[in-house]
């Protein structure tokens, strides 16, 4: 980044690109509105007024701040780091998703935008959007793969309690990837009335630039918490990545800490040895999709292939540019999680906190469980709880073979 | 680049509104060249009819059933061909043109499968110019450079990559100038007077207007919409106007042809194909359409 030899923190430049990734690759028809997006986005960040109102609602109505929780029998059983959660889980709605649903349904309104489109995968973006659509009496419509649908039935019900309308997408491989298309195309076609709401830091210029923003109250709050809790900055912080949105949140504050280490977790799914992960930075190559340039699962031909994750959330062949910025400079480390380590961190950290993680979440924690031991009583690891694991509990059972009715063992 | 006041070859007084252009960004669309799609729009005018521009997606629904589809294409009355590069996740497309390339590429057709469909055809025709047109991740995944001495090889004219905005243009026009190759650059209602000179900038070939905001083969635009969107086009670029998106019918696309240099139709024609229903016969339909629309 030509603009930024001092900073991590500069990015996106004036036309949406991190070094060679990001960028607007959208047809003609988008460019206006994306454009218009930029500029209303642009006027929103200038004004007090909306920050001011953003913030009245992060902490009234989401429940901000999230606390910076102490994970003391986590810390004990690994016996190593000193473990933080940076509590998301606990947020309205139970995920990280909603800071950014909140900000941008502020921007959709000042724009004069009436109905809201959205993509969803395991439904957490779905809910989130249905949700701030429902307090602000906005159209609220949702499109989401028919895999996903059948998986993630309770979030698929709850959307439409909220009064969203839930559009299945039987086209590709009828999962996430093909629920942005599907979006996309709506877009394209009701440019005059709607407003994308994107859930991540993917999608064409500004949006990964706004969702980090938006997501940037994680970091900051954890900035603050940990000094006034520790006295210092952590160590170590530990994130999930699909697109990467609570990982951006919570690292960008800290990208010019030389002494914070950041590390990204991947979805390895069954391995990055296999055809059946989600790593697209341990194991894709960049290309360009819903319009940015950066890793992607891919053939050898240019083809998208399926991302497989036990996470529904972190199914994604792509990840956000300015992630796949840090990986190529250093900054940030990535390193790819298995199904099989997921379930083990979801299970201990239920078992040993009384919270159930998300199993995106999980991802992270199950790479702190891999280091912690190797670390001095002194370093300080935060790792981002992104959300509560309610929604994956049937899940959870169909991989352990348990059956609900039953008690594990 | 032209120069200001410089003749240019490709720039006969067509209509009144072209040569009072003054303003218009003389880009490299109006490089003079002797290409193919150059002489078919001067012969088209000469002739005093519109074009008709006919999509096809390559390997669709296998390679020699798409062969013999495109071989046939000029003796059926297409006057320009434009070839569909298959891609996973199309954004930009309905169900037809989605659908097709799914089928294409689950019979295995790959870029390179592409560009040999094309040589093949050019071993029988060097005259009817041809696009290839698709989505920019295979070809930024085949390398931009060898892309263009490729296609080029192959007897390409042009390219359109749909998600290619005039923002991101630049790194494939060079590699496609250095090799002969035209970028033609999609205009869309949306596009509006203070965007279009970014987009005229990189055109070249002829302009694509997408005449409805929306994505291929769902509804079409009326004709005295897409007569006043050319109109209004045409008061910036000198560029041969083709007009495309959701034109099924011979009717529809002889109303476009009064107003437009050429009407392109793609998802109703992929349809005929998907279903073996005689594709080159409706293309001879919409041919006589085109051919008759300003008699």
């Amino acid at each position: 980044m030509t603009s930024a030899l001092n900073t991590y923190r500069a990015g996106a430049d004036e036309r949406g690109h991190f070094g060679l990734f990001g960028g607007r690759y959208v047809a003609e028809t988008l460019m206006p509105l994306i454009l218009e997006v930029e500029q209303a986005y642009r006027a929103a960040r200038a004004d007090p007024a909306f920050q001011a109102e953003l913030d009245g609602y992060l902490t009234h109505y989401v429940g901000r701040p999230s606390p910076l929780y102490h994970a003391r029998r986590l810390t004990e059983h690994l016996g190593g780091a000193k473990i933080y959660f940076k509590r998301e889980d606990l947020n309205h709605t139970g995920a990280h998703k909603v800071n950014s649903c909140m900000g941008q349904i502020l921007l959709a309104q000042r724009m004069g935008k009436r109905r809201i489109i959205a993509e969803t995968g395991a439904g957490q973006h779905g809910v989130a959007t249905a949700t701030v659509c429902a307090l602000f009496g906005l159209q609220c419509v949702i499109y989401m793969g028919q895999t996903d649908i059948e998986r993630q039935a309770p979030n698929v019900f709850r959307m439409k309690l909220l009064g969203a309308e839930v559009k299945p997408v039987t086209s590709g491989s009828a999962t996430l990837k093909d629920a942005m298309n599907d979006a996309l195309r709506d877009w394209v076609t009701n440019v005059e009335d709607t407003y994308y709401l994107i859930g991540t830091v993917a999608g064409p210029h500004p949006f990964p630039t706004m969702v980090r923003d938006f997501q940037s109250v994680i970091g900051e709050e954890t900035r603050t918490q940990c000094l006034a809790q520790e006295g210092r900055l952590p160590d170590s912080i530990v994130a999930c990545i699909g697109g990467g949105s609570n990982a951006m949140g919570i690292f960008h504050p800290f990208l010019d800490e030389p002494g914070v280490r950041l590390i990204g977790t991947e979805a390895a799914g069954d391995g990055v040895d296999t055809d059946r992960h989600a790593a697209s930075m341990t194991g894709g190559r960049p290309g360009v999709l819903h319009g940015n340039r950066t890793y992607l699962l891919q053939t050898e031909d240019g083809q998208i292939t399926e991302a497989h994750s036990i996470s529904a959330g972190l199914d994604y062949p792509g990840v956000g540019p300015e992630h796949a910025w840090l990986k190529d400079s250093g900054r940030v480390q990535y390193v790819p999680v298995t199904d099989r380590a997921a379930l083990d961190a979801f299970q201990m950290t239920t078992r040993l906190e009384g919270i159930i993680p998300a199993l995106e979440s999980a991802h992270a924690v199950a790479h702190a469980m891999e280091l912690a031991p190797t670390l001095p009583a002194d370093h300080l690891m935060v790792i981002n709880m992104s959300g509560r694991g309610d929604k994956d509990v049937n899940t959870v059972a169909e991989a352990l073979g348990a059956d609900m009715g039953e008690t594990l063992v | 680049m032209t120069t200001p006041g410089a003749p240019s070859a490709t720039t006969p007084a067509m209509t009144p509104a072209m040569t009072a252009a003054p303003t218009a960004p003389l880009s490299a669309g109006t490089t003079p060249s002797t290409g193919r799609l150059q002489a078919r729009f001067a012969a088209l005018r000469a002739a005093g009819r519109a074009g008709l521009v006919t999509y096809l997606m390559a390997g669709d629904p296998d390679r020699e059933t798409g062969q013999a589809v495109l071989d046939g294409l000029p003796a059926a009355g297409a006057d320009i061909i434009e070839l569909g590069m298959p891609f996973s996740d199309p954004m930009a497309d309905g169900p037809t043109i989605q659908a097709a390339g799914q089928r294409a590429l689950k019979a295995g057709q790959t870029l390179k499968d592409t560009l040999a469909m094309l040589a093949r055809f050019r071993e029988t025709d060097t005259e009817t110019p041809v696009v290839l047109m698709g989505y920019y991740n295979p070809i930024y995944s085949y390398g931009a450079d060898r892309f263009a001495a490729d296609a080029a090889a192959a007897g390409a004219d042009g390219c359109i990559i749909v998600d290619l905005p005039p923002e991101e243009a630049p790194e494939l026009t060079g590699p496609l100038a250095e090799h002969g190759l035209h970028l033609i650059m999609l205009t869309a209602p949306t596009t509006d007077e203070a965007r279009l000179p970014a987009v005229l900038a990189h055109a070249g070939g002829f302009l694509y207007y997408a005449s409805i905001t929306g994505i291929t083969g769902t509804r079409a635009a009326d004709e005295a919409q897409v007569a006043a969107a050319v109109t209004r086009l045409r008061a910036h670029t000198s560029l041969p106007i083709a007009v495309g998106f959701g034109i099924r019918t011979p009717a529809q696309a002889a109303a476009i042809a009064r107003n437009a240099d050429a009407a392109v139709v793609g998802s109703a024609l992929v349809d005929r194909i998907a279903t073996g229903d005689d594709p080159l016969g409706f293309v001879a339909a919409l041919a006589e359409g085109v051919r008759g629309a300003r008699l």
